[in-house]
């Protein structure tokens, strides 16, 4: 690939990614009503989207042997269960962490 | 000018897992582009401008092979696709923002999301706290990468292997408290347990769904419209009893 192609890539990335993230604002443009059903969407939309999120992190997880899903899931576990107890986000995601990290090492 | 400073100081904490990701994840990109042999000024300039974790990943093997732009910006809206559900969450929340509004929709990455989706603290200008949110977690990003890029081969990776796991925690950690807020209004009987956790419950389904039957690269396209149809079906069936 040329230095200018590269350039031309460079900037589809730099495009498409702008479109996904402004595409909504765009539509909805300053003056133009946003509809009831769209205003609904949205504030029911973070727990869709975190949910999916939380799939995509872990959709390269493999089931084969125990090496990637042990330490995935018992990781994921404790930081739900720290929260549930302590409910302080801290404490939740860096003890999850730290148990992610040992159990890569250890299994 | 002080304002500035404390709604930075009190962004900052919120912003620690964000930065634990960024760095880990952004010097693993910039050595894989040192190695691929591409320069720093590169990986600064695309992780200023292109911002987004996955694309810039996926990106490295393309800028490697032959020039096929039409099949790239497919790749590109396939990988991107999900920041629509940001935008949308976001329309009435950004609205206000005035000056910062283009940067905050240009930044609007998922972790961004994860934390500007859960409002602002009350006692703090709105359009100060997303920008701050916002520019400290470019910053992290593009810090990481410029890391990894020159210091790459002296960097103790093997020994930080598994701290991109905040990432998953973060957006797990939020969940969970959406799910807890739910059922607290459950609780309180402000609302059905069926339609508080009806949200999270379908994005689950809905992406575990797609991933077992389309398979990895292409799971996100499917779930979301998935997600969009069943929301639109939702909201039909709740008007036609007279729900708001």
């Amino acid at each position: 690939m040329t230095p200018g192609q590269m350039v031309v890539y460079i900037l589809i990335a730099v495009g498409m990614t702008l479109l996904t993230r402004s595409l909504p604002f765009l539509i909805f443009r300053n003056g133009r009503s946003i509809p009831q059903f769209v205003l609904w969407m949205g504030r029911q939309l973070p727990g869709a989207a975190m949910a999916m999120l939380v799939v995509y992190c872990l959709k390269d997880v493999r089931f084969g042997s125990g090496k990637e899903w042990i330490p995935a899931l018992a990781a994921c576990l404790m930081t739900v269960l720290l929260h549930v107890r302590r409910r302080n986000m801290m404490i939740s995601i860096v003890g999850g962490t730290m148990l992610y990290m040992l159990l890569l090492r250890l299994i | 000018m002080r304002k500035k400073a404390q709604v930075f100081r009190r962004a900052f904490p919120v912003t620690l897992p964000v930065l634990a990701g960024y760095i880990f994840l952004g010097v693993a990109y910039g050595i894989a582009m040192k190695a691929r042999g591409f320069s720093a000024a590169l990986v600064f300039f695309i992780s200023t401008f292109v911002y987004g974790g996955s694309l810039q990943f996926a990106m490295i093997e393309p800028l490697c092979s032959s020039f096929a732009p039409v099949t790239f910006a497919f790749l590109c809206l396939l990988i991107q696709a999900r920041h629509l559900f940001y935008g949308l969450t976001m329309l009435e929340a950004y609205s206000q923002t005035g000056k910062v509004r283009p940067y905050l929709v240009f930044s609007l990455t998922d972790e961004t999301y994860s934390i500007v989706c859960q409002g602002p603290p009350q006692d703090l200008p709105t359009e100060l706290w997303y920008a701050a949110v916002s520019v400290l977690n470019q910053t992290y990003w593009v810090t990481g990468t410029l890391l990894g890029a020159m210091l790459g081969s002296v960097m103790p990776m093997e020994h930080l292997e598994g701290i991109d796991f905040s990432m998953t925690a973060l957006f797990l950690v939020i969940l969970t408290e959406q799910i807890m807020d739910a059922v607290g209004l459950w609780r309180k009987g402000k609302a059905t347990l069926k339609d508080s956790l009806f949200s999270s419950a379908l994005g689950a389904a809905a992406t575990v769904g797609s991933l077992l039957i389309f398979g990895k690269e292409s799971f996100l396209l499917s779930s979301m419209a998935f997600i969009l149809f069943s929301f639109g079906a939702k909201y039909r069936i709740d008007r036609g009893r007279g729900k708001p």
